[in-house]
């Protein structure tokens, strides 16, 4: 390639360098300037080198959080992929029914996050919520996910599923619609039960789209905060007590920014590990490697 | 192996056809005989891939019946009726390896390890396979590919035929010559019925011992590439066969002559006779290849303009005005070819004669 006589194209660059430095870089390097230093009141800090990242990783309220954090993040994967799929695999697809379907799923992706807890937490309540009351008045049984763990649990993962379930069914149901009408002919000339067509055709054609919606939502199911703490606070206890809510504990019901920023950092650097690693096995997967 | 038979098929893709704009299909009424090589020619949108769906099930005809040795299949689903089909873009199980696609229609119908793995050791070699068995389908070019498609439907011993859409399209030049050689051995050994459906009529002519050209939903004319070329019974088959097409000029007969605008073309009798019988409007075709063109008035020659000359390397092309209609003819290297008027002969043996698009018979 030829050599430009001078640098001018990277003014070019400069706007996205600039809003990307106001967006990550600059808050990200405070976050990192935080970690360092223990500040005891405004402009006032003593440097303190990794203090913070050790107390934080032997802190046994962080590996709780941890744990609950995965479990939560398991169960939300293995729960709302195949459940995204069948959704998927059910829905029309001709006619006016694919947009009255879709519009309808889509739904609960359009209410605010924190709106969520709120219709949850009504929708749950033993006296005048509809699930909560029915449960009572049929089994007898006092649903209450402010006292009991499992109650909250429970209430947690039917939120999450209900909310987040569409996007992986609109996800897996345009991978869908992707695929070229031949190769559902060709596997009926095959002879190919519906079910070896999933597994041969539909399925394999839907790895992209499956990949980006399996890495969405354990993302966001692993930074969730919004409806948790709107919903239960964290409680019963620390049950619900996830690592983001566990966080703003520290860092803003405290107010201890050190510590605070140690751990955000270690935060971040789970998810980013954690999402690299099931990228690469996807795309091996996809390639047919062993994993 | 099968004889197919299309008893009065039309189709329309509208709900509720009323008039024949309606119809994808409008008439088709024919036989593929049992271990043909047979050429579905004809431009896009004429109804080609629709009637190859018929054939193999993935379609439902409106009207009319499609039988298999006589027996009637119309209702039939494509896996009852033992056809295979090779898509124009390749299809493949790209998670499977290419000994488990060529596998994956016998494992489909029950059929024991034992005798899949022979089976398809058997069509692999065939198809020149072997070496890439255990490799991911996915990972062949585009000519393994479609050979993989192929291979699916080879393996069944009981296909009754093979339909073809188009298969060559996504195949670059050189492997496409050597696939349809491939394809052209598979059929002298198998002697399966092969339907090839496309618009390239060198892929048509080359490959099919008959090719049924389509036009409008309509099957004008099924033939030897020969008869296509010598006597198309349509003035769309002449003009669709050869490159370029055939001539055709308006005229009216006077005797034994073709009278276009003034000039007069001398016809045999046999064929003058034919065309004082008929009714409608009157052409005369004539191939490029055919048409004289000399620098000198001869006998019966008409006059015409030279408008341009494309050299094609072993002939060339000569535009020619006639009475204001184009003319084209095709001209041996190393003739002359006069620069601005020119003197054409036509040679009554090569004269046809068109009644409103059809050949007089």
């Amino acid at each position: 390639m030829e050599k430009w006589p001078d640098n001018k194209a990277w003014l070019l660059v400069l706007p996205v360098f600039v809003i990307v430095a106001f967006s990550a870089i600059i808050p990200l390097l405070t976050v990192i300037n935080y970690s360092v230093q223990d500040i005891l009141a405004p402009g006032q800090s003593v440097f303190v080198g990794t203090d913070w990242f050790k107390e934080m990783l032997q802190d046994y309220r962080l590996h709780d959080a941890l744990w609950r954090q995965f479990l939560f993040s398991g169960l939300v994967l293995v729960i709302e992929m195949p459940l995204g799929i069948l959704i998927a695999l059910a829905l029309p697809k001709r006619g006016w029914g694919v947009s009255f379907s879709l519009v309808t799923l889509a739904l609960p992706l359009l209410i605010p996050w924190n709106t969520i807890g709120t219709i949850w937490i009504i929708f749950t309540r033993p006296d005048i919520g509809l699930l909560g009351h029915g449960i009572r008045s049929l089994l007898g049984i006092t649903f209450d996910h402010t006292a009991r763990p499992l109650d909250a649990w429970i209430t947690l993962m039917m939120m999450e599923v209900w909310h987040w379930t569409p996007l992986v069914a609109l996800l897996a149901y345009a991978g869908l619609r992707a695929i070229p009408e031949a190769y559902y002919q060709a596997a009926k000339i095959d002879g190919a039960s519906s079910w070896s067509t999933f597994l041969y055709v539909q399925l394999p054609k839907m790895r992209g789209v499956l990949t980006i919606a399996f890495l969405l939502r354990f993302m966001d199911s692993f930074l969730i905060y919004a409806e948790p703490f709107v919903l239960t606070g964290g409680g019963p206890g620390n049950s619900t007590t996830f690592l983001s809510i566990y966080l703003v504990k520290i860092a803003l019901g405290q107010f201890d920014l050190g510590p605070g920023a140690a751990f955000s950092l270690i935060y971040f650097a789970i998810v980013l590990l954690f999402s690299f690693i099931f990228y690469q096995a996807l795309q091996r997967v996809g390639r047919g490697e062993k994993v | 192996m099968a004889r197919i038979e299309l008893h009065e098929i039309a189709h329309s893709y509208h709900r509720d056809p009323k008039g024949p704009e309606d119809y994808a299909l409008k008439r088709i009424h024919n036989v593929w005989e049992d271990g043909g090589a047979y050429a579905l020619l004809g431009p896009s949108g004429c109804g080609k891939t629709t009637l190859l769906n018929i054939i193999s099930g993935l379609v439902v005809p409106t009207k009319g019946k499609v039988l298999y040795d006589g027996k009637d299949v119309s209702k039939l689903p494509p896996e009852k009726r033992n056809i295979a089909q090779v898509f124009q873009f390749p299809v493949l199980y790209d998670t499977m390896s290419v000994f488990n696609n060529l596998a994956f229609p016998l494992r489909n119908r029950g059929m024991d390890e034992g005798s899949i793995k022979a089976r398809v050791l058997e069509v692999a070699e065939i198809l020149e396979l072997t070496p890439f068995l255990n490799r991911r389908a996915a990972g062949l070019a585009a000519d393994g590919k479609q050979k993989i498609s192929l291979g699916r439907g080879l393996v069944r011993s009981d296909v009754a035929a093979i339909l073809f859409d188009e298969p060559l399209t996504v195949i670059d030049p050189q492997m496409k010559w050597e696939l349809r050689c491939k394809l052209k051995e598979i059929h002298e050994q198998l002697k399966l019925t092969f339907i090839y459906v496309t618009h390239d009529q060198t892929e048509a002519l080359t490959f099919a011992d008959k090719v049924a050209v389509m036009f409008e939903g309509e099957i004008v004319q099924i033939g030897s590439p020969q008869d296509l070329f010598e006597n198309p019974e349509h003035r769309f088959v002449g003009y669709f066969i050869g490159s370029p097409g055939m001539n055709f000029l308006e005229c009216t007969l006077e005797g034994n002559r073709a009278l276009i605008d003034g000039a007069s073309i001398v016809l045999d009798d046999e064929t003058a006779a034919k065309g004082r019988g008929a009714q409608g409007k009157l052409e005369l075709g004539i191939r490029p290849m055919y048409l004289e063109v000399n620098p000198e008035r001869g006998n019966s020659a008409v006059k015409a303009r030279v408008k341009g000359v494309e050299d094609l390397g072993s002939y060339r092309i000569v535009t020619l005005n006639v009475a204001g209609k184009v003319l084209k003819a095709a001209v041996p290297e190393g003739k002359n070819v006069p620069e601005n008027v020119a003197w054409l002969s036509f040679p009554p043996e090569w004269i046809r004669l068109f009644a409103d698009g059809w050949l007089i018979k």
